[in-house]
């Protein structure tokens, strides 16, 4: 029972990390159909960033988080007007080879500033320690990630579902040449949406640094985990990606607490299944 | 599809001439390159030997990306599939004759081809790139976790071919491996040149060009590139059988996801849909990170990520496409 609550607990709190970073890689991927295998070099900038100023400059948490997730955005404007414009609409192979070349670069960069080491990022003294929830004591930082995770989830749906941003971002989605046509600024939608996107990323990079370590390698390393969400989830839904997150959060710890020596093997394998079963994703919509 | 044929029209010769001409031209050139590779660099035989072997990976991949429009990023495990079984059958089964390995690499390659053509082929777009990451992951576990037969991450070691053909030993400085290597390459060269250049590898380019249509005309879509993945399958098998008989042994490396990631990148910065250009792709990427990352291996990353920018933003089709391309135009404007 012990086992079965811990693995509860850390798939919940994994599975909402995964969502905060990869809601993001699958809103512009429904959105602008790009292919962005760099999404999690954004978050690993994220991180960067707010090890850099929580432990170097002193500043509190939430400011760190702050200044993460803007500072990232700052970075990605310029990456966006110069790269990605050009690669939208173009094919799966020039966008993944786009993206690849991108996220070798920011490694390489991270690597050059702030060297190969594992970065950490400072929790405050109330997320240290741990809860006692009447039949186990938690991590509170577990709680607060998964915490997190929700507060991210209801914010997008208030904002697609009911915002007059949504109804355009929505209507973008589903056919975007008629959309412009009936008015809508799409380049605008796009913009909006890239910076959403990409704060997020920074933001799951910070929140859910404890679980993914903040490393040059970050970016490479759990790159194919948040494309696996999105193509489960179906590229564009969010109820989907929330499925897809807590499914693959599921399988992934429940494979490394009770067999740890086959690695991911159970993971790829469930992916593999899903997707021959659902080629579209769980809440993918035929085109 | 029309435009190659128009292509041939227009030139003056017959174009069977044509293309036998340009054939023996592509094939004497290779043969120049390695015997100018043989004595300008006799101590640096098992890079080449190492860059042949990656070459037929690429060849391999390319027939699936470049000639089908499938967009892999799994391709490694055919590769590695090669590797394993030829020094699986050279470790636990006593098969050391070098023909013999090879031809267990061959058969282990397209049974990794015909698998992962089942798998990718069912779906389209980003699920498709996960479906062969996905693989190639699996792949790159089952052996790390099948350590009794494969070594697990300390690698399959102590692979002792036999001589080649009874005769010529493997020696310490790759000679051996570096002439078979060659030959081997040769072989693949010129079947894979009747391969693309025969009505099925035609076929093969119309459903890249446009699947629906070639439906419509009544061949089958999913048969044909089922086909061509298993051809690729072989071609990764030799490469991955030459890596195992070359090195003597294989590590979990030649299954990895990196491995995978960076074949693609050598064939698109030689050009796809041209066998010469996953030639010169192969060369130029192994030999540039030989050279940088013996200095820093960070830069090399950085490197090779601004390379790809570059050849996505500027030079789409690659060196070999560019480059002929811009020769043809000489040649337009020369006429």
């Amino acid at each position: 029972m012990q086992t079965v609550l811990s693995i509860a607990v850390d798939a919940l709190a994994y599975g909402m990390v995964l969502f905060v970073i990869s809601i993001g890689l699958s809103v512009t991927m429904g959105l602008m159909r790009v292919v962005n295998l760099a999404h999690g070099a954004f978050a690993m900038i994220g991180g960067y960033i707010a090890s850099y100023a929580a432990r170097d400059l002193g500043v509190g948490y939430g400011v760190a988080v702050l200044i993460a997730v803007f500072g990232t955005i700052l970075i990605a404007i310029p990456i966006e007007r110069l790269l990605y414009r050009r690669i939208y609409g173009a094919p799966e192979l020039t966008q993944v080879l786009m993206t690849i070349g991108i996220t070798f670069c920011i490694i390489g960069i991270a690597n050059f500033v702030f060297g190969p080491t594992l970065k950490t990022i400072p929790l405050p003294p109330e997320l240290q320690g741990s809860i006692n929830l009447g039949f186990r004591a938690v991590a509170t930082h577990r709680l607060f990630a998964i915490l997190c995770g929700l507060v991210v989830a209801g914010a997008l749906w208030y904002l697609i579902e009911k915002t007059a941003f949504g109804v355009k971002l929505r209507a973008s989605v589903d056919n975007a040449a008629m959309a412009a046509a009936l008015g809508v600024r799409t380049q605008i939608v796009y913009a909006v949406s890239f910076a959403i996107a990409i704060g997020l990323a920074a933001f799951g990079g910070v929140v859910g640094a404890e679980l993914l370590p903040v490393e040059p390698y970050y970016a490479l390393r759990y790159m194919v985990t948040f494309l696996v969400v999105v193509s489960i989830g179906g590229a564009g839904s969010i109820p989907g990606a929330l499925l897809a997150c807590l499914l693959l959060g599921g399988i992934d710890t429940t494979g490394r607490y009770l067999m740890p020596e086959f690695g991911e093997f159970f993971f790829y394998l469930a992916v593999i299944a899903i997707v021959c079963v659902f080629p579209r994703g769980l809440a993918g919509r035929a085109k | 599809m029309a435009a190659l044929m128009n292509e041939n029209a227009i030139a003056g010769k017959p174009a069977r001439v044509r293309l036998a001409g340009s054939d023996l031209l592509g094939v004497a050139i290779v043969i120049a390159a390695a015997i100018a590779g043989y004595f300008l660099f006799p101590n640096n035989l098992a890079l080449l030997t190492r860059i042949i072997s990656i070459a037929l990976l690429v060849l391999s991949l390319d027939l699936v990306t470049g000639y089908c429009g499938v967009a892999t990023l799994g391709h490694a495990a055919l590769y590695g599939a090669g590797a394993y079984a030829a020094g699986m059958a050279a470790v636990h089964f006593g098969i050391t004759d070098p023909l013999a390995m090879m031809a267990v690499g061959i058969l282990a390659g397209t049974a990794a081809g015909l698998l992962s053509g089942v798998i990718v082929l069912r779906a389209h777009g980003l699920p498709q790139l996960v479906l062969s990451i996905a693989i190639v992951h699996l792949f790159h576990e089952a052996a790390n976790k099948a350590s009794s037969w494969t070594g697990g991450s300390d690698g399959l070691a102590s692979i002792a071919p036999d001589p080649l053909l009874g005769l010529f030993e493997f020696d310490l400085w790759s000679r051996t491996a570096y002439v078979f290597g060659v030959v081997l390459l040769l072989v693949v060269l010129i079947v894979l040149r009747l391969v693309v250049r025969s009505p099925f590898g035609m076929l093969c380019r119309g459903i890249k060009e446009d699947p629906i249509r070639i439906r419509a005309m009544g061949a089958s879509v999913h048969g044909t590139i089922m086909r061509m993945y298993a051809i690729s399958g072989a071609v990764a098998g030799v490469g991955g059988a030459l890596n195992a008989i070359s090195t003597q042994v294989v590590g979990l490396d030649s299954l990895s996801f990196t491995l995978s990631a960076e074949a693609l990148v050598m064939l698109v910065l030689g050009g796809t849909g041209s066998l010469y250009g996953a030639l010169i792709g192969t060369v130029s990427f192994l030999w540039f990170e030989d050279i940088v990352s013996a200095a820093n291996p960070f830069h090399w990353l950085t490197i090779v990520g601004a390379l790809l920018i570059l050849v996505v933003l500027f030079a789409p089709r690659g060196l070999y496409g560019t480059a002929s391309a811009f020769l043809e135009r000489r040649q337009e404007a020369r006429r």
